[in-house]
């Protein structure tokens, strides 16, 4: 019978799925080996020092001296993790209102050319690279910084500054997004209540897309969080829990970025730099975590 | 207050805010190219660095980095597409899909100097690769593989459930539908995204310089055997990127006209990626008018 697939022709349709088949398994395989790799070489070099007892997690974490160097040296990683904080949260703090605001300009007042002239804006700032911005930073931030207010310039307040402009684009494509998805009968209830645009906007629209735009402010908090060029040119790179904006500090990322060339494989100066990658990535999963748990809550 | 009023107020302050951001961009870019043209010169362009003297250029480190950029799309581009198809049409929801979707997320959200220590433990020290380009692309692999599958994944979903289905009636295998009716179709996007990704690639500094090595050997550009240790070809030998170079000029530089070279490489940077963002609009509209012989883009 004419058209029943012969033998030969199901053969080769047989094998051009397997290929297929075999093809993407090694794909996604790859993929899971290495995140499972990544993990283990990062964290069996982290533990390293805890294991040998030669610093003690507590003394890593909580204190507050860090001079690998001294006759005694003493591994105290506490002005770097909350350096990295303190610049992630000031970071944060200053861009997602503008971030908000950028987004609801998009979407709610001028949808038709605030789109067309914001999202190229936002395209073009997300790709500008990290050492471009560490760059600007040392030569206009800095210097601005300086003659306007007290101390060196560099420091807390220029590496937050500089961090905000780069999750500028990550917070409100988020939030553009999420504005964009809400249903639009929403709107136009309140709207028919009587409500002005901007009751609209804070009492309907915002509480409800809350869970959203969180998502975008955390992901930027993860991405500023790990920065490591651009905050390490401007912030300084002292190694104290800095009294005042204006003062000099150090993130992980800076310490770790200036430390790994300098100090020799396996010696529990270099293996406290790892621990603070460990740090770094434990963070990592952390952020992942919150965006799952939001993204959740945003299922309405 | 009258509701009127803090809606005027409101829609100011969202005004302003917005217009800010666009005035933070084109001040920003208008800094970094009017500062860095000045210093453009096509042996700025050519020349190799000085280190202590006034006057190098950024020859090595530009070629470096296109040349790193060609071998991590080389081997990104068909990881990912091989990940992303199997995300797109092959996963079906469950346990095994959810880990896998983890693993992207994961993985695209690793801070980029983790990726450089990690490319440093196991390319650079246990493989024993070295500083060279060749563990960079691999560094940078692991940065651009979940963006790969994730850009695939998203152009294949936004393809039309009607050729799918007109494949399958025409009794073609899956794989065969996947790849010669869905993928004309999702290429496009494909494309356009891996030219935005490119440009990330192209400007990533962190993960090379644990990996790609911060220094370049002297290079001689009329050596094209890629086995030779002083040929521009060769991926086992050191390369220092421009982006890694930039960083390297203002956090060490001793040559006294640093900052200006800094400013000038900067420009090139921006210029470049502007570039990859113009290629990847006009590139998925031709490409697609090629494939689909449609006129316009939908």
């Amino acid at each position: 019978m004419r058209g029943q697939p012969t033998n030969k022709r199901l053969e080769k349709h047989h094998i051009e799925n397997l290929i297929g088949r075999i093809y993407m398994s090694f794909c996604v395989l790859l993929l899971i080996v290495i995140i499972v790799s990544m993990v283990y070489f990062v964290a069996s070099k982290g533990v390293a020092n805890f294991v040998n007892g030669e610093v003690k997690v507590s003394e890593f974490l909580f204190g507050t001296k860090w001079s690998p160097e001294a006759d005694t040296p003493s591994y105290g990683a506490f002005p770097f993790i909350s350096g990295s904080f303190l610049v992630t949260l000031l970071a944060a703090l200053i861009a997602s209102p503008l971030s908000i605001c950028a987004a609801l300009f998009m979407t709610e007042i001028v949808p038709g050319w605030g789109k067309k002239l914001l999202q190229p804006v936002i395209e073009l700032l997300s790709g500008i690279p990290s050492v471009v911005y560490g760059f600007v930073g040392l030569s206009v931030i800095v210097p601005f910084l300086r003659d306007t207010l007290p101390g060196q310039g560099i420091g807390v307040a220029a590496g937050a500054l500089v961090l905000s402009v780069m999750i500028l684009p990550t917070i409100t494509s988020v939030a553009a997004d999420a504005l964009a998805s809400l249903p639009q009968n929403l709107k136009e209830s309140s709207f028919a209540l009587g409500a002005t645009r901007w009751q609209t906007i804070s009492r309907v629209i915002l509480p409800t897309t809350f869970p959203a735009i969180m998502t975008g402010v955390v992901l930027g908090m993860a991405r500023a969080f790990g920065e490591a060029l651009a905050v390490q040119m401007v912030i300084g790179n002292a190694p104290f829990v800095p009294h005042s904006l204006f003062e000099s500090a150090s993130t992980l990322t800076s310490v770790i970025t200036l430390g790994m060339g300098n100090t020799t494989m396996g010696s529990p100066q270099n293996n406290a730099l790892w621990s603070m990658a460990l740090v770094l990535m434990l963070m990592t999963f952390v952020f992942v975590l919150l965006v799952r748990m939001l993204e959740r809550r945003n299922k309405i | 207050m009258k509701p009127r009023t803090a809606n005027k107020i409101a829609t100011v302050v969202i005004v302003t805010f917005a217009l800010l951001i666009v005035a933070i961009l084109v001040s920003l870019l208008g800094y970094i190219l009017i500062r860095g043209f000045n210093h453009i010169s096509w042996d700025f362009l050519t020349s190799a660095p000085q280190k202590i003297r006034a006057g190098g250029g950024v020859g090595p480190q530009l070629f470096n980095s296109l040349f790193l950029l060609v071998l991590t799309l080389i081997i990104t581009v068909p990881l990912g597409l091989g990940a992303g198809i199997f995300m797109a049409e092959y996963a079906r929801p469950g346990k095994l899909t959810n880990f896998i979707r983890l693993v992207v997320e994961v993985l695209s959200s690793f801070p980029s100097i983790i990726v450089g220590l990690f490319g440093l433990l196991l390319i650079v020290n246990t493989f024993n690769l070295g500083f060279s380009l060749i563990s960079g692309a691999l560094a940078l692999t692991f940065f651009n593989l979940p963006l790969m599958v994730r850009i695939t994944e998203q152009a294949f979903r936004t393809v039309p459930k009607q050729q799918k289905e007109a494949g399958f009636a025409l009794g073609l295998s899956k794989w065969k539908i996947v790849t010669s009716v869905l993928l004309p179709v999702a290429l496009p996007t494909i494309i356009t995204g891996t030219i935005l990704s490119a440009g990330r690639v192209f400007g990533e500094a962190a993960a090379l310089m644990f990996t790609a090595g911060m220094s370049s050997p002297r290079l001689d550009f009329s050596n094209w055997n890629p086995l030779s240790p002083s040929s521009p070809l060769n991926p086992f030998r050191p390369a220092e990127t421009l982006a890694v170079h930039i960083w390297k000029v203002n956090s060490e530089g001793l040559a006294p006209d640093a900052l200006q070279i800094a400013a000038g490489a900067s420009a090139v940077l921006v210029l470049t990626v502007l570039i990859f963002n113009l290629a990847a609009r006009y590139f998925g509209r031709f490409i697609y008018r090629k494939l689909t012989a449609s006129k316009r883009m939908s």
